[in-house]
């Protein structure tokens, strides 16, 4: 049975240092919803709050209508994945995944059935009898999966539970944590300060920094529209420009860009948070932003160019990569156009997007 | 592994070890084995017969069964919940506690039962107060009672120490997934903490249990009738009319043959449940609330009163006026001023020979780690198993073998500083060993390897890169070794001679002539020592506890 979640004017007090100071966050059931900062954005603290390992020194915590702020650990149904796994070492795989169900006391016979129809989807059947010394970070990381969800938790609540895989391992380990939660459709917080991992397994993301939610979405416009600079910098990569606007023309190092939208009226000085796919390149002068190529980074599907601008400042350029032209040497004098419709518009303090329209 | 086959300096250690080994530790155990079946001069196993047809003799392995199980057993189910609850629940004072019990356990035991005798024993204080008042009559603290109150508390410290290092190794974690899996409380101490820790408890345990086995200051002290195996080789060794020096070389034997196999069967049980372990985040000490937090703390203030109550009170009673050798009323520094005059000497030899033996450790325990460690091989593994001989054979046992190999020329030893320097060095090695092994398992060869691609002489870069990285683990061991020797008895109280007496045998023999002013002096002078040594080595390393 899968549960809403609501975080509710959360405040969180290490002595007298706030780290949450005002949280508020609902969660839908069946979401698979991601927590995602830098370390130190309390993300982690938010999340043992919900599980119970941390008190709570304000606000309340709903799992629909029941309020859990007193309620210990064990008896909020949630299952756990921690990031070093937490396997009991003395406990064979068996053993660690019946745990909670025979803490439940649940009969025998059935904790049998629970465990060996677990250990099968998550594709460690063949390692039941082995002790965890013997088992490889992945298969580790499957048997807290199991462990977790074998007592069919209301709430899945996983603590960067990837970073302690290699690369390649990191990759099939989030599919099949996808995949899992899917099938058993159960509320989900997923924490981790991994941006592609995040995209990858994630409905929902909420972007934290300094405990305050800059904001909450979709993937996919977390990475296009972001609420402020922060978000925009912390999500892929971007250039950052100082601009002057005036009515719809974008003035950027003595260029001139035309615009489509209209911005508020009273904003001259703005800064551009312009992705690396968001420039034009080209090496005839068909206007735009002069500069030199100072190296470039063939990755195959795309190139990578690190150009000077005239003011000196470097910016990154993707291109998709051609077949039969060779790469732009250093040295080559380039000019760059913009792809206005798609880049963002800060404020000059970075925290409002200005080219969101009217909703800002 | 750095590979230099050729010129390895290394290799030389490794046999100047073994042979000093060799003569030092194995000939004379080897001596006592042959003077085991000796008996009279003549092949025979007449003195093991001995042993087992008068109860008088087999009675006292009986005895000492007795006390070294009962001991071991009390030992582990008082210190594994102190060292639980300071781990993981708020004690006021928690700090001074710790050092309270790293003090406790740094005093011989033999004082221990001097000072319950002085407040239980048939004329103690308690026993009187209690009798004249409320003609109540106190519990008999001679015997089996005696020995284990006084060894009980006496080595609670040692596991403390052992499973308070375990505990800080268990992830957080681990706890934190029981309990959202609804596992708490006891339920979560016997399913997952406790087995955890086992390998450490049973560690401490055995540790405890030699120590038991082959105490022989408490038995003798608070004993009375109830004698065990130490005392009655010390006896049947010492004694003038009974002299029987192959009885007592067959009563060794066996005894080494028995802690042989405890310890066997206790590395067996320990290495297969032994689990690595990698604490990220080590368990969190939390403030408990109510009954729990007041019966936390009477049980950890209740336990460290009882265990530095005799260290108190022996050093009261040296300040109390004596005439003769009956306490009076008022205080004096008399006693000082006795101690002073009568054995000042032993004060002056402790530190001879004790910093004596103490070079000789710390010079041969960097070796020695360096080579089990560095390059390992059957002939360290050899070395290894010989540096950890003295933890099974008793002191008493050391103190025969020694005597019975070095009593004739070429390597007449007996009865000189040297028997005594080298009794010390090989008891109490294995600490400074232990720990120089740990740490330097922790230092990374790159940095060796480092120093050597950039030229550095193999001799050059021990001393400049390993040496310096291994010298907090050493010192550590060293600070152990030093404060062991310091209360040494059960060796040196066969290889004395009064031009060799330490402080811990003059207290001993003051003890036992009755003069317990003197004794309570020396003992005080013992402990500012002790209290000393661990102030210089906290400021040396910012630590504040020992680890062991």
């Amino acid at each position: 049975m899968s549960v809403r979640i609501k975080f509710k004017n959360i405040l969180k007090k290490y002595g007298n240092t706030v780290v949450i100071p005002d949280l508020s966050l609902d969660i839908k059931e069946g979401e698979f919803f991601t927590l995602l900062g830098p370390s130190g954005c309390g993300k982690t603290t938010l999340l043992r709050m919900a599980a119970g390992f941390n008190s709570i020194e304000g606000g309340e915590i709903y799992f629909n209508d029941k309020l859990i702020n007193n309620l210990s650990p064990g008896e909020r149904n949630i299952g756990m994945v921690f990031q070093n796994y937490a396997i009991f070492p003395h406990m064979n795989v068996f053993k660690n995944v019946a745990f909670g169900l025979t803490n439940r006391k649940v009969p025998k016979q059935k904790i049998e059935e629970a465990v060996n129809k677990i250990l099968e989807i998550v594709q460690i059947q063949e390692y039941k009898d082995r002790m965890p010394e013997n088992l490889s970070g992945g298969q580790q990381q499957r048997v807290a999966l199991a462990r977790a969800i074998v007592i069919e938790p209301d709430v899945l609540l996983m603590d960067e539970p990837l970073s302690n895989l290699d690369a390649k391992l990191r990759v099939d380990m989030r599919n099949a944590i996808k995949g899992i939660q899917r099938k058993f459709g159960i509320t989900t917080i997923y924490v981790t300060h991994d941006q592609e991992e995040a995209m990858a397994v994630s409905d929902r993301i909420a972007i934290m920094n300094k405990g305050i939610i800059q904001q909450v979405d979709v993937p996919q416009t977390i990475y296009q529209k972001p609420n402020n600079l922060f978000v925009a910098t912390f999500i892929g990569r971007t250039n950052v420009l100082a601009a002057k606007v005036s009515k719809n023309t974008l003035i950027l190092n003595g260029c001139e860009f035309t615009f489509g939208k209209t911005l508020p009226s009273d904003q001259t000085n703005v800064l551009l948070s312009i992705r690396p796919e968001e420039f034009f390149i080209s090496n005839e002068n068909k206007g735009g932003l002069k500069g030199k190529i100072e190296h470039s980074v063939f990755l195959g599907l795309n190139t990578h160019y690190f150009i000077t601008l005239a003011n000196g400042q470097e910016v990154e350029v993707i291109e998709r990569s051609k077949h039969g032209t060779a790469l732009f040497a250093p040295k080559t004098e380039v000019w760059l156009n913009i792809d206005t419709e798609n880049i963002n518009i800060f404020d000059k303090a970075g925290l409002r997007n200005l080219s969101l329209g009217g909703n800002v | 592994m750095i590979e230099t086959q050729k010129k390895d300096m290394w290799k030389w250690v490794i046999y100047g070890s073994l042979i000093l080994y060799a003569v030092f530790l194995l000939y004379p155990l080897l001596s006592l084995l042959v003077k085991s079946v000796l008996p009279g001069g003549s092949f025979g196993f007449s003195s093991f017969g001995k042993f087992f047809a008068n109860k008088f003799y087999y009675g006292t392995v009986i005895n000492s069964m007795l006390v070294t199980f009962s001991v071991t057993i009390c030992t582990v189910l008082l210190a594994v919940p102190i060292a639980y609850i300071l781990n993981t629940i708020k004690i006021k004072f928690s700090s001074t506690i710790q050092i309270l019990i790293l003090l406790s356990s740094v005093s011989a035991p033999f004082i221990g039962a001097y000072a319950w005798i002085l407040l239980l024993g048939r004329s103690g204080v308690v026993t009187q107060f209690f009798k004249q008042t409320f003609n109540i009559s106190t519990p008999d603290i001679y015997g089996f009672t005696g020995i284990l109150v006084v060894l009980t508390l006496q080595l609670c410290p040692l596991v403390y120490m052992y499973v308070s290092g375990a505990l800080k190794t268990v992830d957080s974690s681990l706890i934190e997934a029981s309990e959202s899996m609804g596992c708490t409380g006891i339920k979560k101490m016997l399913k997952i903490v406790g087995p955890l820790i086992l390998p450490t408890i049973l560690a401490g345990a055995l540790l405890v249990f030699m120590r038991a086995l082959a105490d022989f200051g408490t038995p003798m002290l608070i004993g009375e009738g109830f004698r065990t195996i130490p005392v009655l080789i010390f006896t049947e060794f010492i004694s003038e009319m009974g002299e029987d020096d192959s009885f007592a070389a067959a009563v060794s034997v066996m005894v080494v043959v028995f802690a042989t196999s405890v310890f066997l069967v206790q590395k067996l049980i320990a290495k297969r449940k032994a689990y690595k372990m990698s604490s990220l985040r080590p368990m969190q000490i939390k403030e408990e609330k109510g009954i729990k937090n007041v019966l936390a703390h009477l049980f950890v203030y209740v336990y460290i009163l009882l265990a530095i109550l005799p260290q108190l009170y022996v050093i009261y009673t040296s300040f109390l006026k004596t005439s003769g050798k009956i306490f009076v009323k008022g205080y004096s520094l008399q006693s000082y001023a006795a101690a002073f005059s009568k054995v000042g000497d032993s004060i002056i030899n402790t530190f001879i020979l004790a910093l004596s033996a103490l070079a000789i450790i710390i010079v041969l325990a960097i070796l020695i780690a360096y080579v089990t460690v560095r390059r390992p091989s059957a002939l360290t593994n050899l070395l290894d198993v010989s540096t950890m001989l003295p933890y099974i054979v008793p002191g008493s046992i050391l103190g025969i073998a020694l005597l019975t190999a070095f009593n004739k020329p070429p390597l007449l030893l007996s009865a000189t500083a040297i028997i005594m320097i080298l009794s010390f060095a090989i008891r109490r090695l294995p600490y400074t060993i232990r720990s120089s092994c740990a740490i330097l398992h922790q230092v990374s060869i790159a940095s060796e390897e480092a120093a050597i691609s950039l030229g550095a002489g193999q001799f050059k870069t021990f001393m400049r890169i390993t040496l310096p990285a291994m010298l907090p683990g050493v010192l550590s061991g060293a600070v152990l070794s030093w404060l062991s020797i310091l209360t040494e008895l059960s060796a040196s109280i066969l290889l004395y001679t009064i031009a060799t007496r330490t402080m811990t045998i003059a207290i001993y023999t003051e003890v036992l002539r009755g003069n317990y002013g003197t004794a309570a002096a020396l003992s005080s002078i013992l402990s500012f020592i002790t209290v000393i040594t661990l102030l210089i080595f906290f400021r040396l390393t910012g630590k504040k506890e020992l680890s062991m």
